[in-house]
């Protein structure tokens, strides 16, 4: 069986977010990006099942713009068998363009097992995962915290709202993860040699007429705030007394 | 006349608190597009209560009591949602962004080929289209959005508050029709969650603890004050990477957003991916034992001193106070 993983490039979450003069785009000069840490649960739980033997080989997908070539060189270093680029300019921020593409791409490769996080952080969309299942004609489970594969069916742990679920699926299928799955291991200096030699093919793609446009973006209000009730035990009563005259939450 | 659907989402047999808002704002959003208001109930649910959501501004409440959609299966709550979107050829569909909106919404959205935008905390009408406000990088920046056609959309819940807009108006109940249910998931095991442990994104007020904690023990002080608060505990990531607490109580932007009415940070500095997923909150109050961290400058209100003497005062003021 052969595994996809689909993942995307984002801003670190340390990153301050600096709206550009578009007031539709962010600054990008001086941001440090990162494989999206849920994709990184994705990509970790593939490289556990090529081990066990559950798994042959491993293909890491990513859309997005030249940048995110160092996301997919990440995943190389990883060890992971091959990575494709589809390449595109084209702000991602509808849900349904994105999946359209990636269905178009996945459908032609041979593939038992589709992994992904279950959210990018930047956009917070938490869409493509479920879409690209229906798009796709397999099921999706989200929010995965463990996946167990045996023969032509996977076990999923999951924990929704209002308990625990053990669901069950026939592959092929899609999974999104969740933290809490694995913890990510770090690149080999051996995978992270080879990983310099390896081509990352490119293709580009355009979302087409996308039906979420943005309009602008704007900074959260900001909160005034700072008023220090004051130093330990003593300020406690003070602190009670706000919280129930002035701010009335309590 | 067009037709707006609300998915109304059930919790042991009664609706969410979330379901109330949806009911609201679809109504305000049906209002402004000249539609009228649909909800879908997948599950059974006593006839009166359903009625009652003709208070809230429902035109028609559609329940689905069918014994298959007693456990939640993602493809046979869409499929039932996806066919009364069809029979109503709906505008627009509305969901709550909990964790069931935000699986099924973007199945409904692919079925229906539809345009859709999630988590939303602002909405307006202009000249027959939607545009939404939603956060992105977990709030640190708000988008704007303008939607083209038929659109769905899922609310954050907690920030749009519900009314009842039809005072004493009951909604006419009718069975949902049903598509033929089918599934290749079967979901083996359910278990639901031991007590009554309040969800973060559910609670009106949530206490979070940080690396000050120092340990998984200590959170038993966060515990005993939350329970006298109904309060949920939340925590920072480095109190869950410390495996203090489960990372279903992740706060930030690698966990949970959430906007309550009161957020207690106990021993937490406030970091940028921390603060992005908590900002939204009516009032933030800090107990740190460093006058200059971030979250001190930021909260509302904020008392410095160690919290191990601070919060037993604190729990005990409380308790006092009741």
């Amino acid at each position: 069986m052969k595994i996809v993983v689909c993942l995307k490039q984002v801003p670190d979450t340390e990153a301050n977010i600096k709206i550009g003069s578009d007031q539709k785009s962010v600054v990008e000069a001086g941001m440090k990006f990162i494989i999206n840490p849920f994709d990184e649960f994705a990509i970790e739980e593939a490289l556990k099942k090529r081990e066990a033997g559950t798994a042959e080989s491993i293909t890491v997908v990513a859309m997005g713009p030249e940048r995110t070539r160092d996301a997919l060189r990440s995943s190389l270093e990883l060890e992971v068998n091959e990575a494709l680029h589809l390449v595109t300019e084209d702000d991602c921020i509808d849900g349904l363009a994105v999946a359209k593409v990636l269905a178009e791409q996945i459908k032609s490769m041979d593939y038992g097992l589709i992994l992904m996080g279950k959210e990018a952080i930047d956009d917070g969309n938490m869409q493509v995962g479920p879409m690209l299942g229906e798009l796709l004609g397999i099921p999706c489970i989200s929010l995965a915290t463990r996946i167990d594969i045996e023969g032509d069916k996977v076990t999923v742990k999951r924990n929704t709202d209002s308990g625990v679920e053990i669901l069950e699926s026939p592959l092929p299928c899609i999974i999104t993860c969740e933290k809490g799955l694995n913890e990510p291991r770090y690149p080999s200096i051996r995978g992270k040699m080879k990983a310099k030699k390896m081509e990352i093919p490119q293709q580009n793609i355009s979302l087409g007429t996308a039906g979420v446009e943005k309009i602008s973006m704007t900074y959260p209000e900001a909160r005034s705030g700072g008023r220090v009730i004051g130093e330990g035990p003593d300020a406690v009563a003070e602190l009670v007394r706000v919280l129930k005259e002035e701010a009335q939450v309590i | 006349m067009s037709n707006l659907l609300v998915v109304a989402e059930l919790q042991q047999d009664t609706f969410r608190k979330s379901v109330f808002e949806a009911v609201c704002h679809g109504k305000k959003i049906a209002k402004a597009l000249g539609a009228s208001v649909h909800v879908l109930i997948p599950g059974s649910i006593d006839k009166q209560q359903a009625a009652q959501l003709g208070e809230y501004g429902a035109d028609e409440v559609l329940v689905a009591a069918e014994e298959k959609l007693k456990l939640y299966n993602a493809d046979l709550y869409k499929s039932v949602i996806v066919n009364t979107a069809k029979q109503l050829d709906a505008q627009v569909v509305l969901f709550s962004a909990t964790f069931l909106g935000k699986d099924l919404a973007p199945r409904v959205t692919a079925a229906l080929d539809m345009v859709m935008a999630s988590d939303i905390t602002g909405y307006s009408v202009d000249g027959g289209n939607l545009q939404v406000v939603r956060p992105m990088y977990a709030g640190k920046v708000l988008a704007k959005l303008k939607l083209s056609g038929k659109c769905v959309i899922s609310l954050r819940p907690n920030i749009f508050g519900a009314e009842k807009i039809n005072e004493g108006q009951q909604a006419p109940v009718k069975d949902a029709q049903l598509p033929a249910l089918e599934s290749k998931v079967t979901v083996k095991e359910f278990s639901a969650k031991g007590g009554d442990k309040l969800d973060v994104a559910d609670a009106d007020i949530i206490i979070t603890g940080g690396r000050g904690l120092r340990s998984a023990e200590n959170f038993a002080m966060l515990e005993k004050l939350a329970a006298l608060l109904n309060a949920a505990v939340g925590a920072t990531r480095a109190a869950v990477d410390s495996d203090w607490r489960p990372h279903g109580d992740q706060v930030g932007q690698t966990g949970k957003v959430v906007s309550p009415k009161l957020y207690v940070m106990v021993g937490a500095s406030g970091s940028i991916q921390h603060w992005a997923g908590m900002s939204g909150s009516k009032c933030i109050v800090a107990i740190n034992k460093d006058p200059n961290a971030p979250i001190i400058q930021r909260a509302d209100y904020s008392v410095v001193g160690d919290l191990f003497e601070i919060l037993p005062v604190l729990t005990a003021e409380i308790e006092k106070n009741r």
